[in-house]
């Protein structure tokens, strides 16, 4: 056990937890935050997908002591009400169903238009492939996206 | 304080009641309406401040209850789903034994019904506006939350005349709107949980947190029908966080379970625990199971006669000259149910005292006020289980099934403190029940002319009661198991389903569609094959076959039109047809496909015809429908489960791969809300999917796929 220090959407957080659990869990359970989810547990699925200084991660395959003191943003990090313009464009498409994989989803996108303002079908492709949606919400999301990169100011 | 109950008035069969709610300092200010056919409860609950509350009694796990069942009270009671909170029951007695999402049967199952209990509070409030007013019911009306006079511009809030209306009798059949008037139905209003959705507020099963909360982890036996001989857990209990390991015991349907539980301050301290827990298995000869033996047994099984289940005519005497019948025989894989999140829930028992919380498709079952009740086999008694039932992460019948909740139960007797057992995604894959396999032989007999006179499907599978129940009848056909085969509505004069039962030691379980996922394959591969046969356009072959006024036909014909079936394809393009009709409803597909350079299937598109009869939330249906092509593209083209040396093969995602973003195809939706029957939209996107996929595939290759899963590489 040791104690590490998260930094999460801009809030500082002291575990005392084993430096080799994944940031996931650390999030979930000792940080509390349960927009992040629980998928796969090896980064084939995408539920768990926070980011990292900027960059989409997959947080069940990350040990917590690989990320102290950097800067992590989780679902509930994006916007307090929705109104992020990737959050906006999933309500205007009506994306989710069960809505299980959509936090990690949603970070994706989020971290994709923040490099790339106007992916095309191949971009987002090779963005999102990482994600699994067991609904089969695909093409809403794929049509969020564009609607979201349009809708940026 | 007085009770509830004693203010419930029965009207009779219908069990009508209406309950005046005391609340704490003894005034009654709030009025709950039921309206109780044989299965389900649902409320209405207003209050004098105006507060509205909508108790949906079908867990919402991405179908869209959570809207649809409160929106067709809604609309009764002229109130907008902007004005309203919608509570998701959790078994609660008062509210029966329907809180249950299955069979695509939410809206189908109780349109009329939910209706109801809005116009009869929407009568009971115009009439103490009415009598209020001293002028007759016809000069009142309600809009809004409110009841307006006709005769001058007074209207009054719901929240003002509840206390009168409660004293009124509940009519026993309201007057429903007409179509024409609805302002709720048959809008795509924007999902109430979308929001939350979208924000990570949404609370799963796994997401719940109680004071005081442990964590456990279930090693189980890996060998499918192994027990638990013995366990060691001395290395495990010095994993720092770890505070007791303790035996497992779960019910499947006729079978059970034990495991070894970790019990741990947290999920990923159990996790380090099991990784060195040492456990020895009896695994009672099933270690030498190999699925590729069974798949053998139940081609040989073929050769059965197996039992009957609908003779039209009979097939028997007819005779067709040689050439002029066709025989083939399909076979289909198990599959997982893959729901995203995982298995899991917390019990907490306290002396008698049982509280669940998780994520279920079966609130009833959980609590006791419906069929399949789980106190019986926790030794619990039903007036002492409260469930939090929280939204799920993907039913799709997994969580019909109450394994993992008797689990958590059994665990948590053996600790005082509240315990989250969370299932990884491996134990997930290979220890929940799964879709069983069904194998088909078909027949099919011309005349002289060419017309089809006779048809026979034989499946041969494993039993899916036999597996749920103890006292499987195998001199009767399973109704599951031939599910759709003997009803649908092509007009053949022989018709012959038959049932051949296969032994099985792996629990079987629903899986979204039930066996039309596998049986339709076959059956709808077939009749494409018979329309080749007689060089028949398959569309225009299946159309021969149904009646003008057939739901089928008016499905198919609808599906010629938008798809532009008419048209011939650019070369080197090719497409397939095939529709389903079972217990959940009515849809059909055409797909569209071509080869690319590598060789390859590419589905260029997905056209598909819904027949509701009925519909609540037209996008929602059409997001409900596009799912359905994905999750059967799946299932279609991908790894199935398999068995060897007693133990499900595959893990996680990597060997049991999902259809990702990059595979989906364009799907375009077209539903049918005309009238007629009012069918589900859950399910009835899956069954013919996969057939219409395997018969354009044929349009372009000559080649006929008659195993599910198939590569979309050609050889």
């Amino acid at each position: 056990m040791a104690i590490i220090n998260l930094k999460i959407n801009s809030k500082e957080y002291s575990i005392d937890v084993d430096p080799q659990m994944p940031l996931l869990w650390a999030i979930r359970d000792f940080v509390g935050l349960k927009g992040t989810k629980y998928g796969c547990g090896i980064a084939q699925c995408g539920a768990c997908t926070v980011h990292l200084n900027g960059q989409p991660v997959r947080s069940c395959s990350l040990p917590v002591a690989a990320v102290a003191n950097k800067n992590i943003t989780t679902i509930e990090g994006l916007s307090d009400d929705n109104s992020h313009p990737v959050q906006k464009a999933w309500i205007e498409e009506q994306v989710p169903q069960c809505g299980y994989c959509q936090s990690g989803q949603i970070m994706a996108a989020a971290a994709l238009l923040s490099k790339n303002a106007s992916p095309n079908d191949a971009d987002i492709d090779a963005a999102m492939q990482g994600h699994i949606c067991r609904c089969g919400t695909y093409p809403r999301i794929k049509r969020a996206i564009k609607k979201a990169s349009e809708n940026k100011p | 304080m007085v009770s509830r109950r004693q203010f419930i008035k029965n009207t009779g069969k219908a069990s009508f009641a209406l309950w005046l709610g005391a609340t704490s300092n003894g005034f009654a200010n709030a009025a709950f309406i039921t309206y109780a056919p044989s299965n389900f409860t649902p409320f209405v609950k207003i209050e004098k401040n105006g507060k509205i509350t909508i108790f949906n009694t079908k867990p919402e796990m991405g179908q869209g209850t959570f809207q649809s069942v409160p929106a067709l009270i809604a609309e009764e009671l002229e109130v907008s789903l902007d004005a309203i909170t919608i509570v998701q029951t959790s078994g609660e007695k008062q509210f029966g034994g329907g809180q249950a999402a299955g069979g695509s049967s939410s809206i189908r199952g109780n349109y009329d019904a939910y209706r109801k209990i809005g116009a009869a509070a929407k009568e009971m409030l115009i009439k103490a506006a009415s009598v209020k007013w001293g002028i007759g019911i016809e000069s009142c009306y309600a809009e809004n939350g409110s009841v307006h006079s006709k005769l001058s511009k007074e209207h009054l809030s719901y929240g003002d005349l509840i206390e009168e209306a409660s004293k009124l009798e509940v009519p026993k059949e309201p007057k429903l709107k007409n179509k024409s008037d609805f302002k709720i139905i048959g809008k795509s209003i924007q999902r109430p949980d979308v929001p939350l959705k979208v924000s990570g507020k949404a609370e799963y099963g796994i997401d719940v947190e109680v004071p005081n909360m442990v964590y456990a982890t279930v090693f189980r036996s890996p060998v499918i029908g192994g027990t638990l001989k013995s366990f060691d857990a001395d290395a495990t209990l010095k994993i720092p966080g770890v505070i007791k390991v303790v035996e497992a015991k779960t019910t499947v349907g006729k079978y059970q379970y034990s495991g070894v539980a970790v019990i741990a301050k947290s999920y990923w301290s159990a996790l380090q625990g099991r990784k060195v827990l040492k456990v020895e298995w009896e695994t009672n000869g099933y270690e030498n199971f190999n699925l590729s033996d069974y798949e053998n047994k139940l081609r040989n099984l073929s050769k059965e006669t197996g039992v009957l289940d609908k003779n039209i005519g009979n097939v028997e005497s007819v005779k067709t000259e040689p050439g002029n019948s066709v025989e083939s025989f399909y076979e289909t894989p198990m599959v997982a149910h893959h729901t995203l999140e995982p298995m899991n829930c917390i019990a907490h028992v306290n002396g008698e005292m049982l509280t669940i919380w998780t994520s279920t498709q079966v609130p009833s079952a959980i609590t006791g006020s419906g069929p399949n009740d789980l106190h019986s086999q926790i030794g619990m008694k039903p007036e002492n289980i409260t469930l939090h039932s929280k939204f799920i992460g993907g039913g799709f019948g997994r969580r019909l099934y109450t394994d993992y909740v008797i689990e958590a139960v059994n665990i948590a007797k053996q600790i005082e403190q509240p315990v989250k057992v969370i299932w990884s995604r491996e134990d997930t894959t290979q220890h929940s029940a799964v879709r069983p396999m069904t194998f088909s032989q078909l027949k099919g007999g011309f005349s002289k002319e060419g017309e089809l006179i006779s048809f026979q499907h034989k499946v041969i599978s494993p039993s899916y009661f036999d597996s749920v129940g103890p006292n499987f009848d195998k001199t009767k056909v399973d109704a599951i198991m031939i599910e759709g085969i003997g009803e649908q509505a092509y007009q053949i004069p022989n018709i012959k389903t038959s049932y051949v039962y296969a032994d099985f030691h792996v629990p079987v379980a629903a899986w979204r569609s039930v066996t039309s996922s596998t049986v339709a394959f076959a059956h709808e591969c077939f009749i494409d094959e018979l329309a080749h046969k007689v060089k028949k356009d398959p569309l225009d072959f299946r159309l021969q076959m149904l009646d003008k006024d057939s739901d089928t036909k008016r499905v198919l014909l609808k599906l010629k039109e938008v798809s532009n079936w008419d048209k011939p394809l650019p070369k080197g393009k090719g497409r397939g047809v095939a529709q389903w009709e079972f217990f959940a409803g009515l849809c059909a597909h055409v797909v569209e496909v071509s080869v690319t350079k590598d060789n390859t299937i590419k589905i260029d598109k997905v056209y598909a015809v819904i027949d509701l009869g009925e519909v609540v939330n037209p996008d929602n249906v059409k997001n409900q429908i596009e799912g359905s092509i994905v999750m059967a593209l799946t299932a279609a083209i991908k790894t199935g489960i398999t068995i060897e040396n007693g133990k499900i093969k595959q893990s996680n995602f990597h060997d049991n791969p999902m259809i990702r973003m990059h595979e989906t195809p364009e799907i375009e939706v077209h539903i049918l809300a005309d009238g007629g029957k009012i069918k589900g939209v859950g399910e009835p996107g899956l069954p013919p999917f996969a057939p219409a996929l395997a018969n354009a595939i044929f349009s372009i290759t000559g080649k006929r796929i008659k195993k599910m899963p198939f590569d979309l590489k050609l050889s």
